[in-house]
């Protein structure tokens, strides 16, 4: 999957609750797996499914489960997404499952951090916004909203848009669709001259 | 003079690699920071490598990564390596994966039957592996605990545990720091569980978000290093990336003889060393916030997140006291948890109790419970479930006496690992069942689904198992 992502348009999944912990977006039994497959099935899936078993009756009434909802590929979420466990399960349960971006007004940090790396975009906005999004979505379930990274904006639903706020290098990763990692690697000079003037007291082989 | 400093600022000093970029040309690009230690373990890990095997890259440092099994190891003494492939043939899976890793790397790992595994925060500081000064990350929120030793340790996410097998190194901002002072001195009955949870009731499970925490003042200080781990552990319930306790004698010496702290010569080094890092006289912080650590009470958990505290003898907030548009998750949470808004908790009636979890699961949180229950027994009915953090927990608790204790009391002796903090090994509740525990996380369905959990203390936790219900410990032990 190229993590390439500028300009993407779209519904909107509405699931206002604050502070959606990692353990409700996967829950821990999902974590036995060894690759990065098979969590879609997984994501929400104790607010999704009876007794929250996929192989189980759906839950009506979740947002994931209605069909003028089926098609969002933006999460619209409460206050502080993704707090909690440092699972980078979640968001391979939320980009396995279609999801490009999440709006809320806060993130986790650690969530923030995995999204990012994974081609998730968090998208932070103002209360006044998101109360406005959660509206229009009310009113109108097919109400689309444009995420532009390259200018981040958002576009709102009445018309105009708003600035948001991204971390400027998983930005410019995201644009490129390069990885973290390669940059990180290409430090190895630097690497070790580090570890030349700063040796370690440390030896875990040692006990 | 130089600027006064931080403890926070020193140990991310001494780390930068490469500093964040200001520079019109790098601006928002993170700092590469060095990495004195990083814990592994069979959750977070086995994509982390399969990245690494995909690009052909060794582990950098095997010396300075140390591996252990604990979150999907079963606690339950009679399932051996033999019976688990057959009842959880994928945590067995995940559990051969890790030690394949390990052995493919050189990097040293606690397998089960090793004495020396346990959960991979409890095991640092036991060993002396995590050490004032240092750097230290894990694929694990709770990372935060080894902060208990004045090192900056934080959770990462499993890209982020590649980078480190192959780097030694992390991308990262800078956070913020944010003091939590708590003043005064503990009543009888309130342990570091209790400062903690009344420290994320004050400031809500976001309140910490993009900071470090250092936690200081009487209170924090007259704690011992168990309890500073227990108050360390808890930092990113409150949202903060990491949580510091500056070292003192205290620290030290816990440290000194543990099997990776440094000796001889090289302790003396490292006292000097340690010595120059407290947060300097004049030093600032981005945020305060003070707590009077007398006033405190024993705290316990109503809702569906550790924020969501009130002092034992307390009430369930009414729907008046949260804010209009908080009202709709309160009650979410109240539903979930069967409770409504003004009951009162003690009294209330329970099914299961949990002591254990990298929270509370150490030699001193063990003795506090036993201290309760010896010569008591627990609630026709209920089940008490204690699991050493670690497998030397668990030998000196069987030395000493505690687990027979526990064992005369009726309750089940384990053995060491994440257990039902967060049931993914076998131990969880059944749908409806409510639980005291003294882990760290009372999201909806973390211990079991539909299981509802009430967090606490040892102590709270021990007297509820006496009562079966939640027991406020001052009416147990007067």
């Amino acid at each position: 999957m190229s993590n390439s992502f500028t300009r993407f348009t779209g519904t909107m999944a509405p699931l206002p609750i604050q502070n959606i912990d990692t353990d409700q977006i996967i829950p821990a039994s999902y974590l036995k797996v060894t690759d990065r497959s098979g969590l879609a099935s997984g994501l929400f899936s104790r607010w999704r499914y009876r007794d929250g078993d996929p192989e189980g009756q759906p839950i009506a009434d979740f947002v994931l489960n209605r069909a003028e909802h089926g098609e969002a590929r933006i999460l619209l979420a409460g206050d502080n997404f993704g707090c909690g466990s440092s699972r980078e399960h979640a968001p391979w349960a939320l980009v396995g499952y279609g999801f490009r971006a999440v709006i809320s007004t806060s993130f986790a940090d650690i969530f923030r951090s995995n999204a990012l790396k994974n081609g998730l975009l968090v998208v932070p906005v103002t209360e006044e916004i998101s109360a406005a999004l959660f509206d229009a979505v009310a009113a109108d379930p097919a109400t689309e909203v444009t995420i532009d990274l390259e200018a981040q904006t958002l576009s709102l639903p009445g018309g105009g848009e708003t600035n948001f706020e991204v971390d400027p290098f998983a930005r410019r990763c995201l644009l490129d669709g390069t990885d973290q990692f390669g940059y990180l690697l290409n430090q190895a000079a630097a690497i070790q001259t580090f570890e030349a003037a700063n040796p370690s007291r440390l030896d875990t082989r040692s006990a | 003079m130089s600027r006064p400093q931080t403890l926070f600022e020193k140990i991310w000093r001494r780390h930068v690699v490469a500093p964040e970029g200001v520079a019109a040309e790098a601006e928002g690009l993170p700092a590469t920071l060095y990495v004195d230690l990083h814990l592994v373990h069979e959750v977070t890990s086995p994509q982390a490598f399969t990245a690494l095997a995909e690009r052909g890259l060794p582990v950098r440092r095997p010396d300075l990564t140390l591996a252990t099994m604990d979150h999907s190891t079963p606690t339950d003494p009679s399932i051996d390596t033999a019976r688990l492939r057959v009842i959880d043939p994928e945590g067995s899976a995940q559990l051969d994966h890790l030690q394949a890793n390990c052995e493919r790397h050189g990097i040293p790992l606690y397998a089960m039957g090793d004495e020396r595994r346990g959960i991979v925060h409890v095991i640092g500081p036991e060993l002396g592996a995590t050490q004032p000064g240092m750097t230290v990350v894990c694929g694990d929120s709770h990372t935060s605990t080894h902060g208990a030793v004045g090192a900056l340790a934080f959770g990462i996410g499993t890209s982020e545990v590649g980078h480190v097998l192959a780097t030694q190194c992390l991308l990262q901002h800078r956070p913020k720091t944010y003091e939590i002072r708590v003043d005064g001195r503990l009543q009888e009955g309130v342990v570091a569980k209790d400062i903690i949870l009344a420290v994320i009731a004050r400031l809500g499970i976001g309140g910490g978000t993009g900071h470090v925490f250092e936690y200081t003042g009487e209170a924090i200080r007259a704690l011992d290093m168990e309890g500073r781990m227990t108050v360390c552990n808890m930092s990113i319930e409150g949202g903060a990336r990491a949580g510091l306790i500056a070292p003192d004698e205290v620290t030290f010496s816990y440290l000194e003889g543990r099997a990776m702290a440094p000796a001889g010569d090289a302790w003396e080094t490292a006292l000097d060393d340690w010595r120059s890092l407290p947060t300097d006289e004049g030093a600032s912080y981005d945020k305060t916030t003070t707590l009077d650590g007398s006033a405190l009470e024993p705290m316990v958990t109503y809702g569906t997140n550790p924020g969501m505290a009130i002092p034992i003898a307390g009430a369930v907030p009414e729907d008046d006291a949260i804010e209009p548009e908080k009202r709709a998750s309160f009650r979410k949470a109240l539903d979930y948890m069967a409770l409504e808004p003004g009951q009162q908790l003690q009294g209330k009636p329970i099914d299961v109790v949990f002591v254990g979890s990298c929270t509370n699961s150490r030699y001193s949180d063990l003795v506090a419970a036993a201290n309760v229950l010896r010569g008591r027994k627990v609630a026709d009915g209920l089940r008490v479930l204690i699991v050493p953090g670690s497998d030397a927990v668990k030998r000196q608790a069987e030395r000493d006496g505690l687990a027979q204790v526990f064992v005369d009391a009726g309750a089940e002796w384990r053995e060491a690992g994440c257990s039902m903090c967060l049931a993914m090994n076998g131990d969880q509740l059944a749908p409806g069942q409510y639980a005291v525990s003294t882990s760290n996380r009372n999201f909806e369905g973390r211990q079991g689904a539909g299981g509802r959990t009430f967090l606490a203390s040892p102590l709270t936790a021990a007297a509820s198992a006496i009562t079966g219900r939640v027991t406020d410990v001052r009416e147990v032990l007067s």
